[in-house]
């Protein structure tokens, strides 16, 4: 089974994203879970959502303390929300990020990442800095949970004339990441 | 069979009532309820279903609006939560009296004060003696597959009761999972129009519900007690219908490896499915641990569970309510009841756990069973009736 935290803020679409892995998750014949955490949430407060993906029947209803993976859709979040917290050995931190390799390493010294600029390109092909659907592309990247092509029909389901817009954008995501392996 | 589909439970919910044919429906919004009637209220409004929506100002005019719309003929459907539940309590009484077959999803969630949006059972066990059948679920195709059995449960002239289908607030209403949808044409053939008794119609007047003097509201009381606990029967015949025609299996009485256990674990609702799986990590370690897990409350299934229950030793009851004042947890006090009638020699035990939403993780559920296992007798510090699972002093 494959548990995966997302960390974004309200309005980010954070749980978007997580639901459409698991809806691509089904339609592969996976068994899956998307669901958010519910707090007292307010347009741009921290916030979570969870992901479980398996081949066989789930049955947790608890949510995600020790995560295969995290995906960070806001830096910022880095400093004030501890992200990283339980992530097991071995686990992937999925960022949208700016900062170089050398900086990421230091911030996250000994972890694998895979950091992508998600901001820049949700502005260029979306036209705003919303980068839930764009990170699907990192995310895949980094788990490899579903073929890519999978999240066309719950994308375009889920954003109709816009859907082609998202697809690009995460196909550009998955090809523009950067991977950092441990040592 | 149809290929599954990944959709939020609570959506799941309203394609169910949909696909019941429900004719009338009233409801006001509360979390976590909300999805099940806005999407109820969309499918009516662009035509996909054919029903009156009965807009309210609140959950005691939904629920009245429910038992009109019911007493015409109407095939009725509703939904709450919490606060929104006892403000309906008054006519949950009223709808079981007065013998309609009502619908409702109740999505638990914890009561105020302290006020808490979150998940747990206070507001079903404070309505858990309205007689309403009463039914839990551990995952969103239970919760499908319940509505549609609801409706065919409460409308049996044998019963003519209404029916609350009891799914978790969040951990299971805001969920996206895997749901599998029966055909429109199956439903109708398992679940045909509503052929009510007797109905209100402006033609043909008839008094409902009306006033009884002493010598017959004993009378009228004991006619509806022995028809909710007939309806058990009845129960168990549309569950095995269900099976039979969708090959889902359902019995009001589930469990889960108890062939070897000494221990058993009941819990109602979706905190079975973290049951299971600390169950499973158990057994990886070659320990035994059983769940006996009521999926109907009431009427209370005693003789199933006593089946089940007879030749175990320890039995942990787990409850998401605070006793407030009782001497343990209702489904234990049941438990208990049950026990002592039967002459049962088992070992009880009661846990309250899951208020307001709070966690339970499986390994929990392990710590419990190892503490059960290693003493004769469970002594709780500071309460010698139940223990508060995770609660910090």
């Amino acid at each position: 089974m494959l548990e995966v935290r997302f960390h974004g803020r309200g309005g980010q679409g954070a749980v978007t994203s997580a639901e459409i892995i698991a809806q691509a998750a089904i339609k592969q014949g996976m068994r899956a879970q998307a669901f958010p955490s519910f707090g007292p949430e307010r347009r741009g407060a921290p916030v979570q959502a969870f992901l479980r993906v398996s081949d066989k029947p789930i049955r947790l209803r608890s949510k995600v303390y020790k995560p295969d993976s995290v995906l960070i859709l806001d830096p910022t979040l880095v400093a004030s929300a501890n992200p990283t917290a339980g992530l097991k050995k071995g686990g992937y931190i999925i960022i949208n990020s700016n900062k170089s390799v050398e900086e990421l390493k230091k911030i996250f010294p000994g972890q694998n990442i895979v950091a992508v600029d998600a901001t820049k390109i949700a502005k260029e092909e979306l036209g705003v800095p919303i980068t839930n659907t764009t990170m699907l592309g990192a995310l895949v990247r980094a788990t490899r949970v579903v073929e890519l092509s999978t999240l066309e029909e719950p994308v375009r389901n889920r954003f109709g004339v816009n859907g082609q817009k998202n697809i690009n954008a995460y196909t550009r995501a998955y090809n523009e990441a950067t991977i950092i392996n441990a040592e | 069979m149809s290929a599954d589909k990944g959709m939020e439970v609570s959506i799941a919910a309203s394609v169910a009532a949909k696909l019941a044919r429900v004719e009338a429906v009233a409801a006001y919004p509360i979390t976590p309820q909300t999805h099940i009637v806005e999407h109820l209220a969309e499918i009516v409004a662009n035509g996909e279903l054919d029903a009156a929506y009965i807009n309210v100002e609140s959950e005691h005019s939904a629920m009245s609006a429910c038992v009109g719309a019911s007493a015409t003929g109407a095939r009725t459907f509703t939904s709450t939560s919490a606060q929104g539940m006892e403000l309906m309590h008054e006519i949950l009484f009223i709808a079981s009296g007065m013998r309609l077959p009502i619908v409702m999803a109740s999505v638990n969630r914890a009561l105020s004060s302290p006020l808490s949006i979150w998940g747990d059972h206070s507001d079903v066990m404070a309505a858990r003696d309205t007689g309403w059948i009463m039914l839990f679920t551990e995952n969103g195709q239970e919760v499908v597959d319940s509505i549609i059995m609801a409706f065919k449960i409460a409308e049996d002239r044998r019963v003519l009761l209404p029916a609350m289908v009891n799914l978790d607030g969040f951990s299971l209403s805001h969920v996206i999972e895997p749901i599998q949808f029966p055909s429109q044409e199956d439903v109708d053939r398992f679940l045909p129009p509503y052929a009510p008794l007797y109905t209100l119609h402006p033609d043909k007047p008839v008094t409902m519900g009306a006033y009884a003097m002493p010598e017959l509201y004993t009378e009228a009381k004991y006619s509806q007690e022995i028809a909710i606990r007939n309806s058990k029967a009845v129960i168990k015949e549309v569950m095995e219908q269900f099976s039979k025609d969708f090959g889902r299996k359902y019995n009001i009485v589930e469990t889960y490896n108890i062939e070897k256990a000494d221990t058993v674990f009941m819990a109602l609702g979706s905190i079975n499915e973290n049951i299971k799986t600390a169950i499973d990590l158990l057994k990886d370690n070659g320990k035994e641990l059983g769940l006996v897990a009521p999926r109907l409350f009431r009427p209370f299934p005693a003789d199933e569970l006593v089946e089940v229950l007879k030749t175990k030793k320890k039995l942990a009851v787990f409850e998401r309510v605070m006793p407030g004042g009782a001497m343990n947890g209702p489904l234990y006090n049941e438990i208990a009841s049950m026990v002592v009638q039967n002459g049962l020699d088992l070992q009880l035990e009661n846990y309250i756990f899951g208020l307001g939403g709070r966690d339970v993780e499986p390994e929990e559920l392990i710590d419990v069973f190892e503490q059960i296992s290693t003493s004769a007798k469970i002594t709780h510090a500071d309460n010698k009736n139940y223990g508060v699972i995770g609660v910090r002093s």
